[in-house]
This record gives C-alpha cells, sequence and structure tokens, in this order.
C-alpha cells in the first residue's frame, strides 16, 4: 500500500506549474478574464501538445494515456493559477464519450477532442441540485433511432465555446429510464447561454433543448438504464471540480501566509498574531483533509468502483465548506487590502463562490453519502 | 497512489487474521477467562513477536516493517484484540528512546520487561509551572559522582499510581540555552525519595485515579539511567511526542461513536420531529463521517511518508487537531439528542444508553488536553509547516 504521487507525477506537476507560470500567470488570468471567450486559443493549442487535453485517454485516440491521478495532479494545478480554459469541461465530455460510447463515436469525437479542434462540455445538472439520476427531468420522445429532447441543463460549465455536449436525459418513465446522449452546437432547438459570474474568470451558463433532435448514434451506450453510469460521470465531475479548489484552496492559503508574513503592525508581522495564525493552520488542516479524501476517491474511480460514490461525496462536500470558509478568512486577514481589486486574493475568493454548487453542493453530497450509508 | 496490498502484505495479513481466528476467543468467553486469558494471550502474542514488532529483532522486537506494523494494529482492533502488551507508554515512547538514543546496557535491563509486559513506565514532562512551555521545566538533577540528585516536582503524571518507572525530563545544566539543559532519566518509582500523590479529575468513577503528582526528594539516580548525552533530553522528547501518532486506534473509535451516534439520532427528537429528518442534523453527522475519513486517509499519506523517510516533525498535529474536535463535537451532539436524559449520570432509569455518552462529554479533557493542547497544536502547524513568526 502507498498513499503518495509517484516520481512521473511529481514531475508532472512540476512541469505544469512551470508552463502555468510561464504562459498563464496571474496578470494574464486577468486580462483573459476581460475577453469575451474567456480563454486564450494560443494556451489551448499549447495545452493540446502538451497532451492535457486528452490526459485520460488512450494513445490510439490521440491521448497520452494517463490516469486519474494524474489528472487531478493537472487541474490542481490549472486550479491553482486559475488558468481560464475549458480543460475540465472538455475532459469531462471526452470521458463520457470513452466510457459510454461505442468505436464508431470513439474515432468521430475523442482525437478532435484531445486535439483541441473541438471542445466539448457536460450537462448534467438542473435546477434543483440532485445528484440522483433517478430525477432528471429532460425528457426525450423516441423519433426513429433518435430522440427529441426538451428541457434545461443548468451550471454548464463554458457553454458558449462547446461543440458538444454531454447531456443526461429521460426517455422512459421508469426510475432507471435515463440515458447520455451526445448533443451538438448550433443544432435545431439547441441554445446555450452564458450568464456574468462572480468569477469572472470562469464561463457558466445555461443548455435550453427545445425539441432538439438526436440521431441514435448520437446516445452513448443503449438508451434506457444508464444511472449507475450517469453517476460515475457526475462523480468524476465532483472529483475534477475538488482537485481545482484543492490547488486554489492551497493557493490562497500561500497568498495569505505570505502577506501575513510581510505586513507589520504593532511592530511586528501580523502572522505572529495567534487570531492570524490559528486560523491559517485551520486552513492547512481543513485543505490537506479534504485532500486526502480526494486522492482516495480519484484512486477509487479506477480501482473500487463501488466506493467512489461515497468517497466523491465526502471529498466534495468537505472541501466546499473549507474552501468558501478559507476564501472568506483569507480576505479578512488581508484586510482593506483583501476588499481591492488589485491584489490576487480577491480572485481565489471568488472563485470558491463558484466551486459551490458545482456538480453538487455540500448539503446535497452530504445527503447522499448519508443515504449511502443507509441514514 | 495504490492501496491495495502487496502480496507480501496481504500474506502477512493473512496470517494475522488466522492466527487471530484460531487465538482469540469471543468476548463473553474472554471476560469469563479473566486474567488467565489476558496473560496467555500476551505470552502467545509475544512468541509471535508482534508486542514491539516494529523494533528490531535482535532487541528482541519482530523487525517488521512500518507496513506490516500497521496492518498488525488495525486487524487486532478490527477484531477488538486486547492490547498488543500492556506497558503502553514503554511500548510507545520509552522503549524507542532506549533504541534510538541508549546504551547496549540499558537495552538489556528494560527492553525485556517492556516487552513481557512486566514493567509500566510512565512520562514526567509537566511541572507545576510548566506546560505547554515544556522547555521551560525545573526539575533539577545534580551530578553527584555515579548518580544524580533529583529534587523537584512533576505533576499529571497519568498511571504514576500504578507505575514501576517514571521517564523523566529534568534540568542538569541551568545555564545554558532552555533547550540544551534537558537530560532524560529513567527513574524506578520505588528509589527512596519518590512519592506519588494522586490527584482526582472531575469525570468521576470512571476516570478516577488517572493522574498524579510526582515529588522527588534528593532522589539518587545512577548515571547509568541516563538515555542519551547528558542535554540530548530535549531532542528524545520531541521524537517522543511524534510518536504518540499513528492515530489509527482513535479513527476505530470515532468510527463506532458515529455509529453509535446515528442509532441514537434514529430514536431522538428535535423540537419534537425526528432528528434524523432535521436538515441541520443529518449535515452535522454527514460532515462527522467525512472528518473522520479525513483523518484516516490523512493518516495513511502520514504512514506512506514515513515509509519513504520523509516524515514531516509536525505531521502528527493534524490527526491531533481533528481527534480533538471529533471527541467534542460528537459527545455534544449526542448530549443534544439526549435532551431530558443528557444531565443524569451513570446507568439509572432516567439516563439513555447507560450514561455512556456522559462520561465522553466529562472525560473529553484526557484527548484534548493530554498530550499538547489544540493551540499548541496550531502555533505547531503555523510555525513549522507554514512558516510564521514563532510565538
Ligand atoms: C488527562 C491528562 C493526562 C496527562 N498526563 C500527563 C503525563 O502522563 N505526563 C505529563 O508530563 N503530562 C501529562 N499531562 C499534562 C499535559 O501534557 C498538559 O496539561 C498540557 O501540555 C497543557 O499544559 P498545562 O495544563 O500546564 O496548560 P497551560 O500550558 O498552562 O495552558 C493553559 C491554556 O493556555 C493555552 N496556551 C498555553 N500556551 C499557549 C500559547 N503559546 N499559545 C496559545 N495558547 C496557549 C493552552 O492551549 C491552554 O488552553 C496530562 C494532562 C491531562 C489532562
Amino acid at each position: 500500500m502507498n498513499f503518495g504521487f509517484t516520481e512521473e507525477q511529481d514531475l508532472l506537476r512540476e512541469a505544469a506549474r512551470r508552463f502555468i507560470e510561464q504562459r498563464c500567470p496571474i496578470g494574464e488570468v486577468r486580462r483573459l478574464a476581460e475577453t469575451e471567450k474567456g480563454f486564450s486559443a494560443e494556451i489551448w493549442q499549447e495545452m493540446a501538445r502538451l497532451g492535457w487535453l486528452g490526459l485520460t485517454l488512450p494513445e490510439a485516440h490521440g491521448g497520452s494515456g494517463l490516469g486519474w491521478i494524474d489528472l487531478v495532479v493537472i487541474l490542481e494545478e490549472t486550479g491553482r493559477g486559475l488558468v481560464p480554459s475549458p480543460l475540465p469541461a472538455s475532459t469531462l465530455a471526452a470521458t463520457a464519450i470513452l466510457e459510454n460510447g461505442d468505436a464508431a463515436q470513439h474515432g468521430r469525437w475523442l482525437p478532435a477532442l484531445a486535439a483541441g479542434s473541438r471542445i466539448g462540455t457536460v450537462a448534467l445538472m438542473e435546477e434543483g441540485g440532485a445528484l440522483d439520476p433517478r430525477r432528471i427531468g429532460v425528457r426525450g420522445v423516441r423519433d426513429g433511432d433518435g430522440f427529441v429532447l426538451s428541457g434545461r441543463k443548468t451550471l454548464v460549465s463554458d457553454p458558449t465555446s462547446a461543440d458538444l455536449f454531454v447531456v443526461s436525459f429521460r426517455c422512459g418513465d421508469g426510475p432507471d429510464d435515463v440515458a447520455l446522449a451526445v448533443v451538438e452546437a448550433g443544432a435545431p432547438g439547441v441554445v446555450a447561454k452564458s450568464f456574468p459570474l462572480i468569477d469572472a474568470t470562469k464561463r457558466l451558463g445555461n443548455l435550453d433543448l427545445d425539441g432538439a433532435r438526436i440521431r441514435g448514434d448520437q446516445v452513448l451506450g443503449a438508451a434506457g438504464g444508464a444511472a449507475a453510469r450517469i453517476t460515475r460521470l457526475l462523480n468524476q465531475c465532483a472529483i475534477a471540480v475538488t482537485a481545482e479548489m484543492a490547488g486554489a484552496a492551497e493557493r490562497a492559503l500561500r497568498i495569505t501566509v505570505d502577506y501575513a508574513n510581510e505586513r507589520t503592525q504593532f511592530g511586528q508581522p501580523i502572522g505572529h498574531f495567534q487570531g492570524v495564525k490559528h486560523p491559517l493552520a485551520e486552513m492547512y488542516v481543513d485543505i490537506e483533509s479534504f485532500k486526502s479524501l480526494l486522492y482516495y476517491a480519484a484512486w477509487a474511480l479506477e480501482n473500487r468502483p463501488h466506493e467512489v460514490s461515497r468517497y466523491a461525496s465526502l471529498a466534495k462536500a468537505y472541501a466546499t465548506d473549507a474552501f468558501v470558509r478559507t476564501g472568506i478568512d483569507s480576505i479578512q486577514l488581508h484586510g482593506a487590502t483583501g476588499f481591492t481589486v488589485e491584489y490576487d486574493i480577491q480572485l481565489y475568493f471568488k472563485r470558491s463562490k463558484w466551486a459551490r454548487p458545482m456538480f453538487g453542493d455540500a448539503a446535497a453530497h452530504y445527503e447522499r453519502a448519508l443515504a449511502l450509508r443507509g441514514v | 497512489m495504490d492501496f491495495d496490498l502487496t502480496p507480501e502484505e496481504e500474506a502477512f495479513r493473512s496470517e494475522v487474521r488466522e492466527f487471530l481466528a484460531a487465538n482469540l476467543p469471543p468476548p463473553a468467553e474472554r471476560s469469563k477467562l479473566g486474567a488467565d486469558f489476558i496473560n496467555e494471550w500476551w505470552r502467545k502474542i509475544r512468541e509471535k513477536r508482534w508486542i514491539g514488532f516494529d523494533w528490531p529483532r535482535e532487541m528482541g522486537g519482530g523487525g517488521g516493517t512500518v507496513m506490516q506494523q500497521y496492518i498488525l494494529k488495525e486487524e487486532m482492533l478490527n477484531a477488538k484484540a486486547p492490547p498488543l502488551g500492556s506497558d503502553y507508554t514503554g511500548l510507545g515512547w520509552v522503549g524507542p528512546a532506549v533504541i534510538q538514543f541508549g546504551t547496549d546496557e540499558q537495552r538489556k535491563r528494560f527492553l525485556p520487561d517492556i516487552l513481557d509486559s512486566k514493567s509500566a513506565w510512565c512520562t514526567g514532562y509537566s511541572e507545576p509551572g510548566v506546560g505547554s512551555d515544556l522547555a521551560s521545566l525545573r526539575c533539577r538533577a545534580v551530578r553527584d559522582g555515579d548518580d544524580y540528585v533529583v529534587n523537584g516536582q512533576k505533576i499529571w503524571i497519568s498511571l504514576a499510581h500504578i507505575g514501576t518507572g517514571i521517564y523523566t525530563m529534568v534540568r542538569t545544566d541551568p545555564d545554558v540555552s532552555k533547550y540544551d539543559g534537558i537530560s532524560c532519566l529513567l527513574i524506578p518509582l520505588n528509589t527512596p525519595g519518590i512519592e506519588v500523590r494522586p490527584i482526582k479529575s472531575f469525570a468521576g468513577d470512571h476516570f478516577k485515579d488517572l493522574y498524579n503528582e510526582v515529588f522527588f526528594h534528593d532522589v539518587r539516580v545512577p548515571v547509568a539511567n541516563r538515555v542519551g548525552r547528558e542535554g540530548q533530553g530535549w531532542e528524545i522528547l520531541c521524537s517522543a511526542l511524534q510518536r504518540e501518532r499513528s492515530g489509527i486506534a482513535e479513527v476505530n473509535r470515532h468510527h463506532k461513536a458515529l455509529e453509535r451516534l446515528i442509532k441514537l439520532a434514529a430514536t431522538s427528537r428535535i423540537a419534537g420531529e425526528p432528528a434524523l429528518e432535521n436538515m441541520e442534523m443529518r449535515k452535522r453527522l454527514a460532515a462527522f463521517d467525512a472528518r473522520i475519513e479525513a483523518c484516516r486517509l490523512t493518516g495513511l499519506r502520514v504512514l506512506t511518508r514515513q515509509v519513504q523517510g520523509k516524515l514531516g516533525d509536525s505531521d502528527a498535529s493534524i490527526g491531533k487537531l481533528h481527534n480533538c474536535n471529533l471527541l467534542v463535537a460528537m459527545s455534544e451532539t449526542a448530549m443534544e439528542l439526549l435532551g431530558g436524559a443528557s444531565p443524569y449520570l451513570g446507568d439509572t432509569e432516567a439516563s439513555v444508553g447507560r450514561g455512556k455518552w456522559q462520561i465522553g462529554a466529562l472525560g473529553w479533557p484526557t484527548t484534548v488536553i493530554g498530550g499538547g493542547t489544540p493551540n499548541i497544536q496550531k502555533n505547531i502547524i503555523a510555525e513549522r509547516i507554514l512558516g510564521l513568526p514563532k510565538d
């Protein structure tokens, strides 16, 4: 047994951190946040060349053939740098297609996603925020070999950049009559809309389906009986968000520790006061704790499939509360400086507002963890 | 990252399981056998070299790896087996200090009794004016020929009233820095001039005779009983405090407590409604689950660093803080759920569950204050890990 990263993973992390520091430092993040698209096409291409966009895809599909722990490493680093890009969303869409699609579907979409020539995203959440696939409301009505889809998906990442959406929908009245399909952007009845966010480095919005027709070859796997597969995808999404949160929360802590060592009041660095140093120690404990849950959940994806839901939920729930608290405490410990647009800490505070509801808030995940233990 | 056991680790686990199946009687039978059972049990696991399993074989230990030791402890806890030996402190940090810093003669003299559950060491750090700031300790040892003469007082010494020896930090040199003037003496408690006076805790019968004052009046201790060099005491103490780690026993205890807490919630009401339908209570229970699991998994990350020889000197503090929080928060949640039954002490018709939760609600200082308070753990993290200024 071994609960550490491999040397290769440490190197991957170092390389990622260096790349982000050089190509997408925080000034660039701020600049991109102001643009309409919200990310840089050049950096996107470079990430494709580094193999990050198809990190967990097999080499046969243009991927790097790495595993979920490696992906967690990359997402921690993009989260740490607040790198604006559809990398997380597109990776999750590719994962869904890889795990649920057939050979033809793999060939049609995966190489393009790995190369970055197309961008994917997932549209799983709906109003109310339920995690249970049995409560999916978007409906698909049989139409020849395909379906006609209607309903709204919420909290869709990168809605206006995405070329394709992996959508969950209801295809019958039984609890497990649910399915996954790839919906193409711009098709009739498909409207994706992005709205202004507290965290300007992200893009988020709705996918409205109004009589959108999909062919049979857009359905991933069998239509119906997909509840377990949708749950697995949702777990992967929750794990990915938690990895981004881990990197961001660590960076927020580091920024605040540095400030506490620099800022002097009453003749000494404020980090000398326990009212400052103890909340920082508590942040550290919380961040290390949810990282432990995160790493186990990511490992379980490939090694203990039946444990994934429990640990993904414990990780996302713990992380959500901890990151929100880290955001608020970090600002407070900066004093008035923390309230300025100029200091970077505000960007991390705002990131915690984005992270809270993504793929289930703390309440939803704690509820699911309880249900899983029969309470 | 790989949570599966290696084939060798798996084989060792099977060995432990088979041994337990063959040798550990069910709890009811154990209590009938009483002392006979426990003595026989210790003899058997001693034969397997599972007491002091991670000590070197040439010193009477089992030469087990860190991972094997972890597997052994986990299997023993799962089987609800008695502890691995009775000399908790001896096995925990006195023996390891002798192994790391002692002489061959000391190893021959002290280690066998620890392994055979014949000694019962206690720990003498704290003094009336010396708590969190341990390095300021004053209990004085003055060299006189082949002896030290010890004068002073220790306080809050757990188990000294039933102990055989006290592992004591004393000041041998008052003229150097407070860290450099401390030495470590192993003092038999039957040495003339030692007086042990029990202190009563408020927690009542369940925690009675917990800790003591220990007075030293011109106590002569042979220099041969000093572990390490004169002035090496602080280093020995820091390494011993790290050994109070492991934490897996704690996690096991929290898991069981949470199960009991959920059962209690299932039969309790909050403002007239079933407690398990109260959203705030549900979130609280699930958050306990998350923290216990986080504590367990963080412990495994620490274990991995230990195997790789990369253990940090503050790795124990995260677990300690979680333990403190969980213990108090879970027992207070239980008291809340017990409602009108919560103030009653003991097993009466007014109490629920034989008054077990009340014991927890009174006894938490053993965990929270003993071994260093939460504030001190936060200082350690802030200063040693995050690099903030020292207090
Ligand atoms: C059940 C039990 C068993 C024990 N067994 C033993 C034993 O066997 N051997 C032994 O040597 N000792 C033992 N102790 C003593 C224990 O180690 C000390 O009680 C503990 O280290 C705290 O010291 P103190 O009680 O003197 O409190 P103090 O150090 O006086 O602290 C009082 C309060 O002030 C806070 N405080 C102190 N300094 C700081 C600071 N720098 N920053 C912020 N807050 C601070 C503390 O957190 C605490 O809340 C035992 C204690 C208990 C309760």
